[in-house]
């Protein structure tokens, strides 16, 4: 009798437990409670029934730690404190599946919000662990598994190498062929936060075999799992001029194109920072794209997207016109620049204004007929008056400043240089005048056209000081004209010719 | 004396009055001398700038000469000069003329070529358009198919809520909601509620039954105590292309039983076994083929090739040992014992025939000894005939 009342007892204790740990568990999916639950101390609570002895309550009191140590890097630091690291990875290896998911959910959890959390994730040994676990059967352990890897080595490079150390990268690999696609997701993403930090790390990942199968999952229509696969070969891809090569090798191209036009905005995104990264680093590798057809593509998605989205794309082309002259017209051709104009004027971004501006810069630098292209659209007011506003950043007016320079020196469409007389700055001014100076000596319609549009008497009108490269230019303006018409234009002419009518003594009949 | 001292004491003024007539002339002299040299320098200046003037004139003349000698050096100098500079410039031009030709030339040829340039953009701008009207197309295609998908599933939900108010049909006597007497024609949803079939009640689930994991009953569930074949898959390994044939046939078709033809089918020593087999049976039922003891005796010619093998057979046995012989199958111990047996009848040695015959069948108890002993003695009595098998 005494005995049922005694192991009543206990049955009442372990319920109670199993209670309180699933309610725990519950009130941490919603982030208003987590405050209220921070404050009772729950992890204290929490962290000795994760020794418990049934198993139900050991996973439950592992699920609510992880959503505690999702939320906030406080609870993540208390986690860590309380010591229970170590019992985590040691059962980690031991248990079912199920805990085995939990306690890879904590590890993510507590390794995703800094170096220093994730580095004593590490201390404790749980990489060997981790690793082991991926080569479980179950692939909801395996996908568990492979995310708490990928925040781990998200941080920093010693990180990454540590995890590469451990032997993950091949099991990722084996992840990535499952049918899955949760795991393929996971396992993916994993990749990437690995190679992205340094050529050496992006290497070991390559000698896997891994591009292969991502060159073949770009065609997968899972949206989340195409940003996944982009952004891997973009971060392999940016490292060197060989991993880009071994990349494009995989004939991606014109593959990647479509992902231009997928409906998710983050694919399209990612696929332009693919080939952004891919076009950066040599001439050959952007003549590859724009023999592709990549540019078009490109400049059709810029057209399509708002915001950051566009950003990439917007590199891409200043990358692709930096690298030659030929590059850069067909970049023109392919009418890039009306495009780029858009942007320049309509993006609320600054940031976003001043990749437009470098990429107009480098479209427009390289011959007169480049700057007769950019000046045509009328970007060249847009860019003076970003120079101008005293509301651009700074990195702004700087790109703006190039970009308006290394036109401005080979521009010779004078009707876009016109307005450039009247509210130019003198630094600025000093340019324009010098290719007027350059264009008006030859070329007589100009000449006739300079004087009607009035530009000879704003000219007339600049003070430079006796010289200066300013003065130089504006005599040699001066040259192409007769003295009469110089002289009808200079300033201050009606004045001495009132004066003469004044002085002057009519004929007395 | 007296003069002496006269001219003493006289002395001082002789000496005065010699000094003032000759000063006298002093007085003039001077003067004299002034003009004289006067005179004299005058005409000496005349003449020294006569000189001077000579000189003049003769340096003038040397300058002169030397002068234009120099110019002329100088002209030659500022001649030759200008004449070097002249060609100079000539052969500048010319070589200008030249390089400009080729350096034209090698830029058109060897470095940029304008015309592969133009081609080369109008080739990137067709690209480009081609891929631009591809991506077009592409995204239209994906578009329609989720508005197809869109519709397919709106079709499949339609479908099953019919399905689920299959009990709101008209029937003959009471029009349904959707098929008021008021309207010229029936709603659209009676039509489908005629075409649906009715939904069945859910039976209840059979359970499954949940396969057995391998972590259910092992203690250590990790993966490397199972190594795995050290060979991967292949990694490109491509989905296969369809379309596939039936399963059944293919299974057929794998599995399909063996049918030999009737050479193939025969063991290799099939006709001895079936010769063996009729002779097991043949002693088994007791048959005796022989005609000897029904048919009447007939005097049969013996020929020369039966001659030949009886003698081969004889010769065999002859050779052959006993013990051997033994170890032979029953049929063919019997044939050629017959033979040797007939042979031994016909050179009419009946005594060493039968003693032959036991010391063939010594101990042996086969009933082919038996029947032999028999014939024998049959043959024997009834005539010396050789019986033939």
């Amino acid at each position: 009798m005494s005995q049922r009342q005694v192991l009543q007892v206990f049955e009442q204790y372990q319920k109670a437990r199993t209670q309180f740990v699933q309610m725990v568990a519950e009130l941490a999916t919603r982030p208003q409670n987590i405050e209220t639950l921070q404050n009772a101390g729950s992890i204290l609570l929490l962290l000795p029934l994760l020794l418990d002895v049934v198993p139900t309550i050991q996973q439950t009191a592992a699920l609510a730690l992880g959503r505690l140590a999702n939320y906030n890097d406080d609870l993540a630091e208390a986690v860590v404190k309380g010591d229970i690291l170590p019992q985590l990875v040691y059962s980690l290896a031991e248990q079912n599946r199920f805990y085995k998911k939990a306690a890879a959910f904590v590890l993510r959890a507590v390794g995703k919000h800094s170096p220093q959390l994730a580095q004593a994730i590490v201390d404790c040994g749980a990489l060997d662990t981790l690793v082991i676990c991926l080569e479980d059967f179950d692939p909801g352990v395996k996908e568990a598994a492979a995310w708490a890897l990928g925040y781990i080595a998200r941080h920093n490079a010693e990180l990454s190498q540590a995890v590469v150390d451990a032997g993950a990268v091949p099991l990722l690999v084996l992840c990535i062929q499952e049918p899955e696609i949760a795991l393929k997701r996971i396992a993916v993403s994993a990749l990437s936060d690995i190679a992205k930090h340094s050529p050496e790390l992006a290497q070991t990942v390559v000698d896997a075999g891994v591009i292969a199968h991502l060159a073949q999952m770009i065609l997968n229509p899972d949206a989340k799992l195409k940003r996944q696969v982009l952004s891997a070969l973009s971060q392999i891809a940016k490292h060197s001029v060989d991993l880009a090569e071994m990349v494009v090798e995989a004939e991606i191209f014109p593959v990647v194109l479509t992902c231009l036009k997928d409906k998710d905005e983050y694919v399209k995104k990612n696929a332009s920072t693919l080939i952004r990264e891919i076009a950066k680093h040599t001439p050959e590798l952007s003549q590859l794209i724009v023999n592709a057809g990549g540019v078009a593509a490109v400049i059709d998605c810029i057209g399509s997207c708002k915001g950051n989205i566009r950003l990439p794309g917007i590199m891409l082309l200043g990358y692709v016109a930096a690298h030659s002259e030929n590059l850069a017209m067909a970049v023109i051709i392919s009418k890039g620049v009306p495009q780029l104009s858009l942007c320049l004027s309509e993006e609320p971004e600054d940031h976003i204004k001043a990749a437009a501006a470098w990429a107009l810069g480098h479209i427009g630098r390289h011959t007169p007929e480049h700057a007769r292209a950019v000046a045509v659209t009328n970007t060249l007011p847009v860019l003076l008056s970003l120079y101008m506003s005293t509301e651009s950043s700074e990195d702004l007016q700087v790109k703006s400043k190039k970009a308006i320079k290394n036109i401005l020196q080979k521009c010779t469409y004078l009707p876009a240089l016109e307005p450039f007389l009247y509210d130019a700055p003198p630094n600025i001014l000093k340019h324009v005048v010098g290719q007027f100076s350059k264009v008006l000596p030859h070329d007589s319609k100009a000449r006739r056209l300079f004087v009607t549009s009035g530009g000879l008497k704003k000219v007339q009108e600049i003070k430079a000081e006796p010289g200066s490269l300013l003065q130089e230019y504006i005599n040699s303006i001066n040259n192409c004209y007769p003295e009469e018409i110089v002289r009808y234009y200079s300033p201050g002419y009606s004045e001495t010719l009132l004066q003469r009518v004044d002085s002057y003594q009519p004929l007395t009949n | 004396m007296a003069t002496l001292a006269r001219l003493q004491a006289r002395s001082k003024s002789i000496a005065q009055q010699y000094y003032y007539r000759n000063s006298v002339v002093d007085i003039f002299r001077k003067k004299e001398n002034d003009a004289a040299i006067k005179i004299q320098s005058w005409f000496r200046g005349c003449q020294v700038r006569a000189y001077i003037r000579y000189l003049h004139r003769v340096a003038t003349i040397i300058q002169k000469r030397w002068r234009g000698y120099l110019g002329r050096q100088q002209y030659q100098v500022i001649v030759k000069l200008a004449y070097y500079t002249m060609k100079m410039n000539l052969y500048n031009a010319m070589a200008v003329r030249i390089q400009r030709r080729w350096r034209g030339y090698k830029i058109r040829k060897y470095c940029f070529n304008y015309y592969y340039l133009k081609e080369y953009l109008k080739a990137v701008s067709e690209t480009s358009d081609a891929i631009r009207e591809a991506l077009e197309e592409f995204a239209e295609m994906k578009e329609r198919e989720e508005k197809k998908a869109d519709l397919e599933r709106e079709e499949k939900e339609r479908d099953y809520q019919a399905r689920k108010m299959h009990y709101l049909l008209s029937t003959k006597q009471i029009p349904g909601i959707y098929n008021s007497p008021f309207r010229k024609d029936p709603d659209p949803w009676e039509l489908r509620l005629q075409k649906a079939k009715p939904l069945t009640h859910r039976r209840p689930e059979v359970k499954r039954k949940r396969s057995i994991c391998l972590s259910d009953w092992l203690a250590c569930t990790s993966a490397r105590s199972f190594p795995r074949s050290g060979i991967l898959p292949p990694i490109d390994r491509k989905r296969c292309q369809g379309p596939f044939r039936d399963i059944s046939e293919v299974l057929e078709q794998r599995y399909k039983p063996l049918e030999p033809t009737l050479r193939v089918a025969e063991p290799i020593d099939g006709l001895t076994e079936a010769r063996a087999q009729l002779q097991k049976q043949e002693w088994a039922r007791n048959v005796n083929d022989s005609f000897c003891h029904f048919l009447p005796i007939i005097k049969t010619k013996n020929t020369f090739r039966q001659c030949i093998y009886q003698a081969n057979m004889v010769l065999m046995l002859m050779e052959l040992n006993i013990s051997e012989m033994k170890i032979l199958r029953d049929g063919s111990v019997t044939r050629i014992s017959k033979l040797y047996c007939h042979h031994l009848i016909s050179s009419q040695n009946m005594e060493k025939c039968i003693q032959k015959l036991d010391k063939l069948y010594k101990g042996s108890r086969t009933s082919s000894s038996v029947r032999l002993y028999y014939s024998l003695s049959m043959a024997d009595v009834a005539n010396h005939n050789l019986h033939f098998y």
